[in-house]
């Protein structure tokens, strides 16, 4: 879907004539009552369930389809591309409008965006297909940090907020992660200033580098052992400082070289800036709970024992915060094993959780007029 | 486990309207009966991952947090009532979790097997630990590390500066007024803190 209407932005800057790809699943009732929002995160994209052309399975495919806990029999379900993104909707890879840029691609000139203007970019949408309250709105991490948006910017445009794996804020270690990510990324000599583009080159040393230190913190210390241990990729030592050697080498070298395939330079730079934006109690003093004073949705978080990137003590910050505001809110600590990448698998106890949410949601929504 | 029965009597401790922490709620049982029959609101508290979703289902507000931690996510006097139902007896911090109650709530209200109930009594006696119903448990395998009397609560309660407003005994899910240290399988107290 297309938008004419510039889109304001917190840096101050707009974003003009932009595009928003998305999908959806499932049937929108007569009273427009069943909608579901899907918030991505890092790496993900508007594709959430099912195979699309080329057979790609949806990221949340687990979570989201017929008879699963997000019902799409019951609901419809959104799926949307965030603008900065490099999956379809407008980001660096897209011309730059402004006449002063002769047609050139955005790359580094793409404004900055934060979790904020996604949100508000998703509202267009959501405005536009004619809804005017989402049932719910869900997302993990970076995409738990939009659901919680959504209920501060529009609070009366949701009913139900599900948000997992996430935080109130990054802490100094989690910018610390994005930085090196970064930097390996812009220090690539084929980087070229972010406009690699023109160059016919793209900063994939960089990149390769930035996803396995990305991958390394989205698994737990066990999880990886388990997987791994000090397996050797061909049974002996070879002595070498620069082969590979273990299997764990292996694997993130494989991961830093498919992501580096298919994801943008400047969006990794852009996403994991808005990651390190987002802080809805700065603009409060510093307090959460008066951040979620004026919030009028239920809420359901959850949050991973073995999560130590966006851990369980981050998520009951949440939690407490919104206690302090005698806001509904569940909230279910699972002791799942894998870390941050917990809230893509389908642990049973996580999953019972979200079905029996949602169920409840489906079932009043029945009953929204 | 607590009875129907047992929960309807303690409901009834509850004033209507309430804000109510229930501390180790299981199903949401207590909670979904005070919600419907008394109007009132809160949070359960449970570890157990089948019974958080058991409470999600019946739409039960539920947070998953070990109470062994503490109720560092609840200020002073948060909640008109903090209910600790069957709790007690699993906490190694028993007398900590006591005085939390008493600080995030302006009434508690605890229920607790009663060692001192004469079935026990008599099997202490004959040399053998009790297995009944209150305390269905081989000592071997019981999950209840503190075993304690009512006559024991009274005494904690005072060392720890509570005011009991009321305290009774249940058996069969009859309440017992006379002797119920000597009488009743479970304890229950209703206490403030002056």
């Amino acid at each position: 879907m297309t938008f004419s209407q510039p889109l304001p932005l917190k840096s101050g800057a707009a974003l003009r004539d932009y595009t928003l790809v998305y999908e959806t699943y499932g049937t929108l009732n007569a009273q427009r009552s069943n909608a579901v929002l899907v918030c991505h995160a890092l790496n993900a994209s508007h594709h959430v369930a099912g195979r699309d052309a080329e057979g790609n399975l949806g990221w949340w495919d687990n979570l989201i389809g017929p008879g699963k806990p997000l019902d799409t029999n019951r609901f419809f379900v959104i799926g949307v591309n965030n603008p900065g993104s490099c999956f379809g909707s407008t980001g660096p890879m897209h011309a730059n409008p402004d006449p002063a840029a002769g047609g050139e691609l955005y790359g580094a000139d793409f404004p900055v965006v934060t979790v904020e203007d996604w949100v508000d970019a998703q509202a267009r949408l959501v405005e536009a297909l004619g809804i005017t309250q989402l049932a719910a709105v869900i997302g993990g991490s970076l995409g738990g940090m939009q659901a919680l948006s959504w209920t501060l910017r529009h609070p009366d445009s949701v009913r139900h907020c599900i948000a997992v794996a996430t935080a109130p804020n990054l802490s100094a270690q989690n910018i610390a992660f994005n930085e090196v990510a970064r930097r390996a990324i812009v220090t690539d000599p084929d980087f070229h200033g972010g406009h690699f583009y023109r160059h016919g080159v793209i900063p994939k040393r960089g990149l390769r580098v930035a996803r396995m230190i990305g991958h390394i913190t989205y698994l737990s210390d066990d999880a990886m052992d388990a997987k791994f241990g000090r397996q050797l990729r061909n049974g002996a030592l070879a002595f070498s400082t620069q082969e590979i050697e273990f299997q764990i080498e292996s694997y993130l070298r494989h991961q830093g070289d498919k992501f580096s395939d298919y994801f943008d330079a400047n969006t990794y730079l852009l996403i994991t800036r808005a990651l390190d934006y987002f802080d809805p109690a700065a603009e409060h003093g510093g307090s959460l709970a008066r951040a979620f004073a004026g919030a009028k949705a239920k809420f359901l978080l959850a949050s991973f024992t073995t999560d130590w990137r966006f851990s369980p003590a981050r998520a009951r910050e949440i939690v407490k915060a919104l206690v302090d505001n005698e806001h509904d809110v569940s909230y279910a600590e699972i002791a799942a094993p894998h870390g941050h990448d917990a809230f893509l698998l389908d642990d049973p106890r996580y999953h019972a959780v979200m079905k029996a949410y949602f169920d409840n949601v489906a079932r009043e929504s029945e009953n929204v007029r | 486990m607590t009875e129907r029965a047992d929960i309807e009597l303690i409901a009834k401790l509850v004033p209507p309207g309430s804000r109510v922490l229930d501390l180790g709620c299981g199903d949401g049982a207590l909670l979904d009966i005070l919600r419907r029959e008394r109007d009132c609101r809160g949070f359960g508290i449970e570890i157990d991952d089948a019974m958080v979703a058991a409470c999600v289902r019946r739409n039960v507000k539920v947070l998953q947090l070990n109470l062994e931690e503490g109720l560092a996510l609840f200020e002073d006097r948060s909640f008109d009532v903090v209910l600790q139902l069957e709790t007690l007896q699993h906490l190694r911090n028993t007398e900590r979790m006591l005085r939390e109650t008493a600080r995030v709530g302006r009434i508690g209200i605890v229920s607790f097997p009663n060692f001192a109930h004469w079935p026990n009594r008599v099997r202490v006696v004959s040399g053998r630990m009790p297995v009944t119903k209150a305390l269905p448990y081989e000592w071997y395998d019981t999950p209840n590390i503190r075993v304690g009397t009512h006559t024991d609560f009274e005494i904690l309660a005072r060392k720890n500066g509570l005011r009991i407003l009321d305290s009774f005994g249940l058996r069969n899910g009859q309440a017992v007024r006379r002797w119920p240290n000597l009488r009743a399988s479970v304890a229950v107290f209703k206490f403030e803190r002056p």
